[in-house]
């Protein structure tokens, strides 16, 4: 093993004639604070390792057939001669637009996917993101590799938080893509009943779509901290999607009226509030307010946990 | 093997020499498990020391405690002469490690795998990445399959995979938790032989087993763990060379072999179908043979019998090799 390395670290083991049989109790430098961007190498590898996964695809894949359903179905009662009806469930005025103009198909469907599909695929990804990599054994091998137990979980819950943005992308990709397709583009109506143009409206489409991704930063945070409980991914995300269920009921109990502003998906539909003109903020900042809290409570649990729990799978 | 630590002038001398010490380290599991009891270990430099211990006898877990995967209940362990777990990033690059089998990302190529490890690792650098990884695969003879999908592989080649993440980078320790275990018997000839090698580069090699020949084959010293507890640690030589050997006779008249043992003054002698053995005395061998013979006992066979590391076992914990509840 003394073969000559180029990146055998620091002048302490250099200086050293045998480095591998030389005196232990002064160690290499190893521990010296390597560069940041070595740090981003495990961040490429986790980001590159999550997509690669089929069943992160799969989960992309279902959220992409979202838009093209509730467009194709759209099309298809329009061109029976009916009106467009305000059934669908698709969020406020959104629905009834999309037949005058493919960008509301935008809006309809982050309205659609955000009370369930998409929290749901954040859910399987934050819950599986440390207790997968236990439930295969991984995990024992990046701690002794040694990626740092800290430094492990911060790459993971930006993983968690960039799969939060992509999928809301893709949502709204696709919509944007099959709004184009099957409905005519041009100037909008927002909310408030003022008219804007098209490049104008795909503006506050962006910026919608980062109010909705941003909106699962709370339950990525939280299913974070699930995942460190347990050594299987399966039960992580069983659990992580449980609360969401449990925790979306509540949000709609009128009993229950005084912990609902607590709850992480309360100011949820706020990014509707991004469609009126002027575009009314105090819901928006609250729901900001809001994940940000999650995510500072559930990511300290998720630290405590993690940096002291006994790593045996 | 003993070269290796012959060739390690200081390994004798001061404690500061040795890559592993524990002192009075104890692991009692959540559920009430006590694993590991009092562990008092010493690994000198340049050895290769084997850890050996029936099922459950605490092996892994002492192993997960070196390298901070859990903490102990008490007690201490140092290793590369820092304390664990709390100077696990200084520590661990030095170290490579396969703990309970392998464990690998199905979906990637072997080849993959290994560049995620080294990505994990923050002092490993990302220019010469592939290299190693080429190198470390080439090492455990996977380069033919270092494409392949993870998943695809065999339980022995998944384990050569383990061993390649483990050779990544130059190593000071390797700490290998059973690493022939599913290899064909071509491939634990191959681990020993790399074994042999990365502790003829100075590499110190702690290596667990329940397998007895395994050790005595390849280890210059060797600990005995029985449920949870070290029974006796130091050169492998002296751990068998403490039993003595035991003479054997074979003959179709095993009987009359006996007798004669007897009278010529032989220990504990026991007949065994044509088998006569007994604790062999102090003078000329040659002579009980020459005893035999003018008896008229046709003897087939005549020699001592060294003594195993299963007998040094044995002898040690007053009990078989088995489980402990
Ligand atoms: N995660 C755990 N939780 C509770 N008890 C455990 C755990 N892991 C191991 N044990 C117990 O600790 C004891 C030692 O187990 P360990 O895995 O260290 O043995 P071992 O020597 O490595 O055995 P083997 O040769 O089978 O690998 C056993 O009695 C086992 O049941
Ligand atoms: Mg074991």
């Amino acid at each position: 093993m003394s073969r000559a390395d180029p990146e055998t670290e620091g002048t302490a083991r250099t200086a050293r004639p045998a480095a591998d049989t030389g005196p232990v109790t002064e160690p290499a430098g190893a521990g010296r604070a390597p560069s940041p961007l070595r740090t981003l190498g495990l961040l490429r590898s986790e980001l590159s390792t999550t997509f690669r996964r089929w069943r992160t695809l799969a989960l992309l894949a279902v959220l992409a057939a979202v838009p093209v359903l509730v467009g194709i179905a759209v099309r298809i009662q329009t061109g029976d001669g009916q009106q467009s009806g305000r059934g669908g469930g698709g969020g406020p005025a959104f629905l009834t637009q999309v037949t005058h103009n493919g960008l509301f198909l935008v809006f309809t469907a982050l309205a659609a996917t955000l009370p369930f599909f998409l929290p749901l695929a954040v859910g399987v990804v934050a819950g599986d993101a440390v207790a997968g990599e236990a439930n295969a054994g991984t995990l024992r091998y990046l701690l002794v590799a040694p990626a740092g137990r800290t430094r492990l979980l911060v790459v993971k819950y930006a993983t968690t938080t960039a799969f939060c943005l992509v999928a809301t992308l893709v949502v709204a990709l696709s919509a944007l893509a099959v709004g184009a397709l099957l409905f005519p583009l041009g100037d909008l109506m927002t909310i408030s009943g003022t008219r804007i143009t098209f490049a104008d409206g795909l503006g506050r489409a962006l910026l919608i779509a980062l109010a909705v991704a941003v909106s699962l930063t709370g339950l990525a945070a939280l299913g974070l901290f699930v995942s460190t409980l347990t050594n299987s991914g399966v039960a992580a995300m069983a659990t992580t999607v449980g609360l969401l269920i449990t925790v979306q009921i509540t949000d709609q109990l009128p009993q229950l009226h005084a912990i609902q502003p607590y709850l992480f998906p309360h100011y949820w539909l706020s990014f509707a509030d991004l469609m009126r003109d002027p575009v009314y903020w105090d819901d928006l900042v609250k729901n900001l307010q809001l994940q940000a809290l999650y995510a500072a409570v559930f990511g300290s649990a998720a630290w405590a946990r993690f940096t002291t729990k006994d790593v045996t799978a | 093997m003993d070269e290796a630590s012959a060739a390690e002038p200081d390994s004798a001398r001061g404690t500061g020499d040795d890559v592993i010490r524990t002192r009075a380290l104890t692991k009692r599991y959540r559920g009430g498990q006590l694993a590991v009891d009092g562990l008092d270990l010493t690994v000198p430099a340049g050895s290769v020391f084997g850890f050996l211990g029936p099922n459950g006898s605490g092996k892994t877990t002492t192993i997960r405690m070196l390298v901070g995967l859990i903490e102990p209940t008490s007690g201490t362990a140092r290793v590369l002469g820092r304390p664990m777990p709390r100077s696990t990033r200084a520590v661990l690059p030095h170290v490579g490690a396969l703990i309970e089998g392998p464990a690998l990302y199905g979906f990637l190529s072997g080849r993959d795998n290994l560049l995620r490890l080294d990505a994990a690792d923050p002092t490993a650098d990302p220019r010469t990445r592939r290299t190693r990884a080429a190198a470390a695969l080439d090492r455990v003879g996977l380069t033919a399959a270092a494409g392949k999908k993870a998943k695809a592989y065999s339980l022995g080649m998944k384990q050569r995979l383990g061993l390649a993440a483990a050779l990544l980078r130059p190593r000071r320790l390797l700490v290998l938790d059973e690493p022939t275990n599913g290899l064909d018997p071509q491939g634990m000839r191959e681990i020993r032989t790399l074994v042999r090698e990365l502790a003829g580069d100075g590499t110190t090699v702690f290596l667990s087993s329940h397998l007895l020949d395994e050790i005595e084959q390849v280890c210059t010293h060797v600990a005995v763990m029985a449920r949870g507890r070290l029974v006796t640690q130091g050169p492998v030589g002296t751990l068998a060379a403490g039993l003595r050997g035991r003479l054997v006779v074979t003959t179709p008249d095993a009987a009359d072999a006996a007798r004669v043992l007897k009278e010529q003054g032989v220990g504990d002698v026991a007949a065994d179908g044509d088998r006569v053995t007994g604790d062999p005395p102090d003078r000329d061998l040659a002579e009980l043979n020459t005893a035999l013979v003018t008896a008229g006992v046709r003897v087939r066979g005549f020699g001592v019998e060294r003594a195993s590391l299963e007998d040094a076992f044995m002898a040690l914990t007053g009990e078989g090799f088995d489980v402990a509840g």
